[in-house]
């Protein structure tokens, strides 16, 4: 299908809205919208950060899976606790590929789901009792822990439970970092306020445990990787870059990240933000109290990681900026082969995305490189300042959707017809079967990393497989494709 | 630089290139402050011993790596189960993200389920709005023929009153008075998955023939009902249809989801396929009786299916294994008064056949087992009738009944002499298990993995290697199409466990001048 012209866009939009009921279409309209780059505010075109309605399949989560999910879980020499039932911790339990190297049970915890299991009667007389017992087995049996977070689920905050008090009895008892975590799953509309009250957390918690000690030898070139949670990876592949540059990087938030990393960061000179959704919050205060500025950078293909490579070198001096071309210009002749063997096989394709975070607009300039278009792009949980930073990187009267619900998306794709999806699990099978190349863009697929140079070869490699993988011609069996022939021919007869 | 365009390499190998093997060193050595190795490998031996067990065993508020899930997950696949059915969970909308991201995770399938995404006012003023909303958009977008509807715990604690609401819903012309509402409260802290299977069908069934009694006789249709539980391996939806075919019993099974989970990749996705259909469910009090298949996980069930159908409901295990197969098909002879026939004989003797081709690889071997309670005791008593040993039994959810009646069934056959059954016991648990007392295979879903690495952490020679059976199953792919009831079901488990075995052994014995001997090209 050629581009779509705005009024084809908004056509599909009205008619995608048809069959809601007045109030939800209502609603709904406002969160959809035909791309138009002289907006300059978007607010004027798209609506955000608001209630899912009831009833839609939304693919949104809560704010626990924005905080242990996202934001904490990752540090792997904590223990973070799935307070509450069982279900949570059990659900999200090593499925994010936050790719860490430890002991796994001994001094890294990542993978592994530690609850307190409510029972009814935790509901009915409260679980602070057995959160302090749980804390006290936690010490004994898992004694080389660096600290420990605690994850609320919905009920604690519905039944009244004082968590905060058990935290600092338990870290005046064992001098380690304790954290509560107010992030029950109805709090806000979606994971972002997980990841707010994460960050927030850091803050009250963590963050200043070192303001009063100096014996931390720095650095001019030392700064911190926020928002990257190594997915696959995707953190290594780009801490590589910036070394390579001459930063010292000092913490990486928080994919294989530790509670170390993590307390030395305010000593850093620049906070280098991935995902601005899920760590701006954190990347401000350490502004505001610190007085360390930041830079949000994408290291997704080529073109945007040489132009992030350039602009965090302009924060430093000539031999940062010098060793950033030379890195540049060395990973030139990496990229390039990964252009000219790809591109050719790519060029032209069209690309839908729906993801979270940062990707819904990152991801746009990796797919340029290799010469597809992305025509239609939506976010789970932005804000407008997301919206803001995305009408730019889309092209005119492409397709805009926040929080899509699962109708929705099915329908524009009908529609759109794009040659490459990449969006999530949830998703992911529903498109397959209907014979549309897929990518999970959350977890790579199993693959990755992406990030960076290396990661965009793996990237490019990924797309390719599965946009010219010969199982998509093979939906049709070959006797029905016969009867539709005839059925054609027969019409147009 | 380490990518080269004609060898492109994701994280492993990618990672093991020098230039990251010495970053990640930089690393570790000058911002993590991470313990001493010497430390380290101290603590993790300490793990590996009687004491740390003792204290492992102590536990009373810590749970580590649970083998359960909660009871709304449950519930949405017994909704799936039937036709054009879409499953609805009232409470906070992240639940139903993460059960369907769990389902689409073990089958590879889509997974279509709402929420009414409630929270803070919610939480304040109860959940009634959300449902009036929710379920006239979901009928209005989804267009199901009928809306099963569970709980969340968030829900749970504040008390919504799901038959109000949804009454309510219908009084104020949201959906229609007639549209079929069926409803359980699904309250995570407590029971499991299984819990919510068996809640969620309970109210189906409930919905269905409570009021409606007064037409329906026992044995009038001539059928037989059979309710699965909480059951994730396609094909044993599958093969019990088959040998009820095979005995000529009409049998219903009540609640299918083995064809809107097993879907064809042809150009269109089909959010309904299949299922119980709802004639079926309300003809189901018609029937001569019902067979719970994983009866331990279908009390609730079995209380209305007795109280309300007034069906006997025989007392059968699990139909895993020879024996609980033959009982089963003996029971379901003696109901219907069909003979088991010619074709089922047949099969039960070419499992007989497999069993003595292979005993001698399985005879003696030890095991340890989890998952849930059927699950666990369908397989314990068919590694006894290979003559294997199941030393560590372990179910998180079962209760003290369910122990008295696994320690019964393996005191009557002297393979099960050294077992010990632990219920309210979680994977870290089992993982003590493995190193103090170690058997030759784990059996389990893919959270195991962790265990077998463990234990070849400490060595070669303590290595407790996985064999995957039960859900979920993550990390392997289609396991789910397989078979675990019946004849069939034997024959399947009897080909992935005696492999696995031989497998081991090619693994331990291919070692060129060492171990020449016992890697055998014919067993």
């Amino acid at each position: 299908m050629s581009v779509m012209s705005r009024e084809e866009t908004d056509a599909l939009i009205n008619e995608v809205l048809e069959v809601y009921p007045a109030k939800a279409k209502k609603d709904r309209a406002k969160h959809l919208a035909t791309n138009d780059q002289s907006v300059e505010q978007s607010k004027k075109c798209i609506t955000s950060n608001k209630k899912s309605l009831p009833g839609v399949m939304t693919i949104r989560g809560c704010a626990y899976a924005g905080s242990k999910g996202v934001v904490w879980g990752p540090i792997k020499d904590m223990i973070h606790i799935s307070h509450g039932p069982v279900g949570c911790g059990q659900y999200s339990r090593n499925g994010r590929r936050n790719y860490y190297i430890g002991t796994t049970g001994i001094n890294a915890f990542v993978t592994m789901n530690f609850t307190s299991d409510f029972q009814e009667k935790d509901i009915v007389f409260g679980g602070d009792k057995k959160l302090a017992k749980l804390l006290e087995e936690v010490e004994t049996l898992f004694p080389l822990n660096k600290g420990v977070s605690i994850q609320s689920e919905c009920p604690i905050g519905l039944i009244g439970d004082d968590i905060e008090a058990v935290a600092k009895k338990a870290t005046k008892d064992t001098g380690k970092t304790v954290v509560p975590v107010r992030c029950e799953g109805f709090r806000g509309v979606s994971q972002s306020l997980g990841h707010h009250i994460a960050n927030d957390a850091v803050r009250d918690w963590a963050l200043d445990k070192r303001d009063d000690d100096n014996s931390f030898e720095t650095t001019p070139y030392d700064v911190a990787i926020i928002g990257d949670y190594n997915i696959g990876g995707d953190a290594w592949s780009s801490r590589i870059l910036l070394e390579e540059m001459g930063l010292r990087v000092v913490a990486q938030w928080s994919g294989d990240g530790t509670i170390a990393e993590m307390e030395l960061t305010p000593k850093v000179k620049l906070n280098l933000v991935h995902c601005y959704r899920s760590m701006n919050y954190i990347s401000r205060h350490m502004e505001e109290k610190y007085g360390i500025p930041w830079v949000e950078y994408n290291f997704f293909g080529p073109t945007k990681t040489d132009e992030s490579l350039r602009k965090i070198a302009s924060h430093f001096d000539e031999s940062i900026q010098k060793k950033a071309e030379e890195v540049i210009a060395k990973y030139k002749l990496e990229y390039q082969a990964v252009i000219d063997k790809f591109r050719p096989r790519l060029e032209g394709k069209r690309v839908m995305l729906y993801v979270g975070g940062l990707r819904p607009r990152h991801v746009i300039g990796a797919y340029e490189d290799l010469g597809m278009e992305v025509v239609g792009t939506g976010y789970e949980f932005a804000h407008n300042d997301d919206y803001d930073r995305t009408i730019k990187e889309m092209g005119n009267a492409t397709l805009l959707y926040d929080d899509v619900t699962g109708y929705e998306f099915e329908e524009f794709v009908k529609k759109v017809k794009p040659d490459l999806i990449g969006s999530g699990i949830k998703e992911k099978f529903i498109f397959q079967k209907m014979g549309i190349p897929f990518r999970q863009m959350h977890s790579w697929d199993y693959s990755g990393p992406y990030h960076g140079y290396d990661g965009f070869a793996i990237f490019a490699r990924d797309m390719d497989m599965t946009l010219n993988n010969p199982c998509w011609k093979k939906l049709q069996a070959p006797w029905k494709a016969d009867a539709a022939e005839d059925s054609a021919v027969a019409a147009s007869a | 630089m380490s990518q080269s365009v004609d060898n492109i390499k994701p994280s492993y190998p990618l990672f093991l290139e020098d230039e990251y093997q010495d970053m990640l060193a930089s690393k570790r050595d000058n911002f993590e402050e991470k313990h001493p190795q010497a430390k380290i490998d101290e603590v993790f031996q300490w793990t590996t011993t009687e004491e740390y067990q003792e204290l492992n065993f102590q536990r009373e508020a810590l749970t580590v790596n649970p083998a359960k899930a909660c009871q709304p997950l449950g519930s949405v696949l017994c909704a799936l189960g039937f036709e054009k059915t879409l499953p609805y969970v009232h409470g906070s909308q992240g639940c139903v993200a993460y059960f369907r991201t769990y389902f689409n995770r073990h089958f590879k399938e889509p997974v279509s389920c709402v929420s009414d995404s409630m929270t803070e006012d919610a939480a304040v003023f109860g959940g009634q709005k959300n449902m009036f909303d929710g379920l006239e958009n979901a009928k209005a977008l989804y267009k199901p023929e009928m809306i099963a509807v569970s709980t969340t715990c968030m829900a749970e604690v504040i008390g919504d009153d799901l038959n109000a609401f949804i009454g309510n819903a219908k009084k104020e012309g949201h959906i229609e008075q007639d549209y079929p509402t069926p409803f359980a409260h699904t309250p995570s802290f407590v029971g499991s998955h299984t819990t919510g299977w068996d809640n969620m069908f309970e109210g189906i069934a409930r919905y269905f023939t409570l009021n409606f009694m007064e037409d329906k006789e026992v044995g009038k249709s001539g059928k037989l009902n059979l309710v699965p539980g909480f059951e994730t391996y396609l094909g044993n939806f599958r093969v019990m249809k088959r040998m009820m075919a095979d005995m000529g019993v009409d049998a219903t099974l009540l609640s299918d989801p083995s064809e809107v989970l097993d879907t064809p990749a042809d150009g269109q996705f089909r959010m309904y396929e299949g299922g119980t259909t709802l004639d079926e469910i309300k003809d189901a009090p018609n029937a001569l009786n019902t067979i719970m298949l994983q009866p331990w996980q279908l009390v609730k069930t079995e209380k209305f299916v007795k109280n309300t159908w007034k069906h006997e409901v025989p007392k059968l295990k699990i139909p895993m294994g020879l024996e609980y197969t033959d009982d089963f098909l003996m029971k379901v002879s003696e109901i219907t008064g069909k003979p088991v026939g010619a074709a089922l004989e047949l099969e039960r003797g070419r499992l007989v056949d497999m069993m003595t081709d292979s005993h001698t690889w399985l005879h003696g071997k030890k095991f340890a087992l989890y998952g849930d309670a059927d699950f666990v005791m369908g397989l314990t008593k068919f590694l006894m009738e290979l003559g294997a040993e199941p030393i560590h039994i372990l179910c998180n959810h079962a209760n003290k009944r369910w122990k008295k009646e696994m320690e019964k069934i393996l005191s009557e056959s002297p393979y099960g002499a050294d077992s010990t059954v632990h219920i309210g016991k979680d994977l870290w648990h089992m993982r003590s298990l493995c190193f103090t007392n170690k058997p030759d295979f784990l059996i389990g879903n893919s959270y195991g993995k962790e265990i077998s690495r463990d234990t070849l952490y400490k060595g070669k020679e303590f290595e407790v290697p996985l064999i995957r059976l039960g859900f979920p199953i993550f990390d392997r792919h289609h396991l789910h199409r397989q078979t675990t009831l019946g004849y069939e079901g034997a024959m399947q488990m009897l080909t992935t466990i005696v492999n696995a075995v031989l497998d081991r052994l090619d693994d331990e014995t291919r070692g060129m001048q060492t171990t020449d001997f016992n890697y055998d090209l014919v067993r």
